[in-house]
């Protein structure tokens, strides 16, 4: 296994040319992997559990295979020399796991069609180009099914980053399923333009208290938002990993975002010439969307109702983007008894009847 | 609006302005010394893992903030060593310790990540710091007072010291200064280390009093925000103060706007707001002809006396 990792004293300094200097003696024989992550691996949230799933693809192929990150990879033009680097490298598959890598992956993925390039979250594909995600808003219909019991005024906060199609949803999602429990729910959504800013991650908590919000859910990748939760009595979720032990009273439950399994298929894919590019959306029944454990401060009713949602999730008997579904404005825009398919979800740019947001 | 609901926004406000504040007030010292150090960012990751680690182990905040500013001094020190002693370009060698302070701290706090303290808060009783009303005196980290205090005492130093005279005086004209007999370098040592102790604090404000934990890169560009301020101040602390608590309120302003529904300005609109605001300023009092009339006439000169 190499490490390329800006957290060395360099940190900071151009990627590309780190990834550089560390390039020398790989035995000859392993193939390598890529990976490039938008925060640091020590976020405890998003990239740190992209980087275990990459620590499990190496404890499970690490006779076979070596892997390359690269952290803190801006979403702008600088991923690209960062790409053709690990390219250039010898990478016979590079992930890129976030949203704002997508014209960039494919950018790089045209100038090397032997490369194999794995976009997550994203939906523009190619003959080199898979794009994989994460059904993240079954796990958070189960959040939003806790939040709609357990929260006293109703008002429920949404700490989200940018109003892109894999929020959107959560953000839908947890809207619906508080609804289930209380009709007169409404979601607050604040958009911080930012993964990671455990500062303004912080205010923007304040803020949403300070509006009446006594339960906040973030979508956002730093502990901070249940640091403040904590401080203040009230309660929300881990995003990403379990947070826990950032908050442990706070902490009612998390979403963890379990990768290695997909990239320990991926990998083999590749070792064994049967790689093409797909379009995979898994969800909790796979394993890539698992539920931490329950705090005790989740009332019995609460976890009664969230097994429920589970366990519909884990049978494929539920489905919370199922109609009636009115929008912001009250319009009808799934009608009763159908479902909205994937395809739909993954462009869904409004937000349901409940949500107030700014744009 | 209740008045339940001001002043938790007040008390938002606070929390976003104290560390640049803090951060601002060390660099504004250094810039009066005619050194320009833009490794303010660094300095502050620095003294945010110091002061957590220092609490980690010593179960005493106090002490965490004695480590943070140690911890900032120090990092500045190899700033003055190499623009001192070896005369290295000072913007260059400043944006170098910003990514050495950004990597070196993400190494300290290895194995620091996922562990939290005590929030470094209130010091009254809950009778003070937690009273409906009175919170919005007593309701404060210590941190945020010694933010307050370390104001009208930066402008006595300055103003009203020989020591502080001497400081200007250096950063004026550093050759008269030292014609005359007073240590150019030692002096921008001092200011240096002051600078890096301050930005230390405001760093540590983050690990220990807004979120008890440590995160790499958890001061996302607050140090840059405190450099413009000093500029946005034109060198003085009194405008200092104000344009800290300022730019609080703009940052603030964003999240208050965006979360009760308003759209009508674009969200990057408030990122830029800081930096715009410093423009304005500047060409403010550029237009009004004083330019350069606080700016240290030296600021980010080497200091090469002939002898």
């Amino acid at each position: 296994m190499t490490m390329i990792s800006r957290r060395t004293l360099f940190k900071g300094a151009g990627a590309a040319t780190l990834a550089t200097l560390a390039s020398p003696a790989f035995a000859e024989d392993k193939v390598k992997v890529g990976f490039i992550f938008l925060g640091p691996i020590g976020d405890y949230g998003w990239t740190w559990a992209h980087n275990k799933g990459r620590e499990a693809l190496v404890s499970e192929l690490g006779d076979k295979i070596e892997t390359i990150y690269v952290e803190n990879v801006a979403e702008d033009a600088s991923a690209i020399p960062v790409l053709r680097d690990l390219a250039q490298q010898g990478c016979k598959l590079i992930f890129t796991t976030s949203f704002g890598y997508m014209d960039q992956t494919l950018e790089v993925a045209a100038e090397f069609p032997d490369v194999k390039f794995e976009h997550c979250t994203g939906y523009k594909r190619a003959d080199n180009v898979a794009t994989y995600n994460s059904r993240f808003h079954e796990g958070r219909a189960v959040l939003g099914t806790i939040a709609g019991k357990m929260s006293k005024t109703g008002v429920l906060g949404y700490l989200g980053s940018f109003k892109i199609p894999e929020v959107v949803l959560g953000v839908n999602s947890f809207a619906l399923s508080a609804q289930k429990q209380n009709p007169a729910a409404i979601v607050k959504v604040l958009m911080i333009d930012s993964w990671f800013d455990p500062p303004k991650e912080a205010a923007a908590t304040e803020t949403l208290i300070n509006l009446g919000c006594d339960l906040v859910t973030t979508h956002t990748d730093s502990p901070a938002p249940l640091q403040i939760l904590e401080q203040k009595g009230l309660f929300g979720f881990g995003q990403g990993a379990d947070m826990s032990a950032f908050a442990p009273n706070a902490h009612l439950t998390a979403i963890e975002d379990i990768w290695g399994p997909y990239y320990i298929d991926r990998a083999k894919a590749i070792l064994e010439g049967t790689w093409t590019s797909t379009d995979t959306w898994d969800g909790m029944v796979d394993g890539e969307v698992v539920i931490s454990p329950y705090s005790a401060a989740v009332t019995a009713d609460a976890a009664a109702a969230a097994d429920i949602v589970k366990a519909g999730y884990m049978d494929g008997s539920f489905n919370i983007f199922t109609g009636p579904i009115y929008d912001q404005d009250g319009v009808e825009r799934v009608k009763a008894g159908e479902v909205m398919g994937l395809g739909d979800l993954a462009v869904m740019d409004w937000f349901v009847k409940g949500v107030e947001s700014a744009a | 609006m209740s008045p339940d609901f001001i002043i938790a926004a007040i008390i938002t406000v606070v929390g976003l302005s104290t560390p640049i504040l803090l951060a601002g007030l060390g660099e504004l010292v250094v810039e009066k010394s005619g050194v320009l150090n833009l490794g303010v960012e660094g300095m502050m990751l620095v003294g945010a893992i110091s002061g957590f680690a220092v609490t980690v182990y010593t179960f005493n905040p106090w002490f965490g903030v004695l480590g943070a500013a140690a911890g900032g001094a120090l990092a500045s020190l190899i700033f003055a060593v190499l623009v001192l002693q070896l005369n290295s370009n000072q913007v260059a060698t400043g944006l170098a310790l910003t990514i050495f302070g950004t990597g070196i701290s993400s190494l300290m706090g290895l194995s620091f990540t996922g562990r939290i303290v005590m929030p470094f808060t209130s010091v009254f009783p809950d009778v003070l710091a937690k009273h409906d009303y009175l919170r919005l005196i007593f309701g404060y980290s210590p941190l945020v007072y010694f933010a307050l205090i370390m104001v009208p005492l930066t402008t006595w130093f300055l103003k009203s010291t020989r020591a502080g005279l001497i400081l200007r005086a250096v950063g004026e004209n550093d050759l008269s200064a030292h014609s005359i007999g007073y240590s150019v370098i030692k002096v921008r040592y001092a200011a240096i280390a002051f600078g890096g102790a301050m930005a230390g604090i405001g760093g540590c404000y983050f690990s220990m009093v807004i979120t008890p934990m440590w995160a790499e890169k958890m001061t996302a560009g607050r140090g840059w925000i405190a450099l413009a301020l000093v500029v946005f101040a034109g060198w003085r602390t009194g405008r200092l103060f104000a344009g800290a608590y300022f730019f609080g309120i703009l940052m603030a302003l964003e999240l208050y706007a965006k979360a009760s529904g308003f759209s009508f300005l674009p969200s990057q609109f408030w990122a830029a707001m800081p930096y715009a605001m410093t423009v304005i300023a500047l060409s403010f009092i550029s237009s009004r002809g004083t330019a350069g009339a606080n700016a240290p006439a030296c600021l980010g000169k080497p200091f090469l006396p002939s002898t």
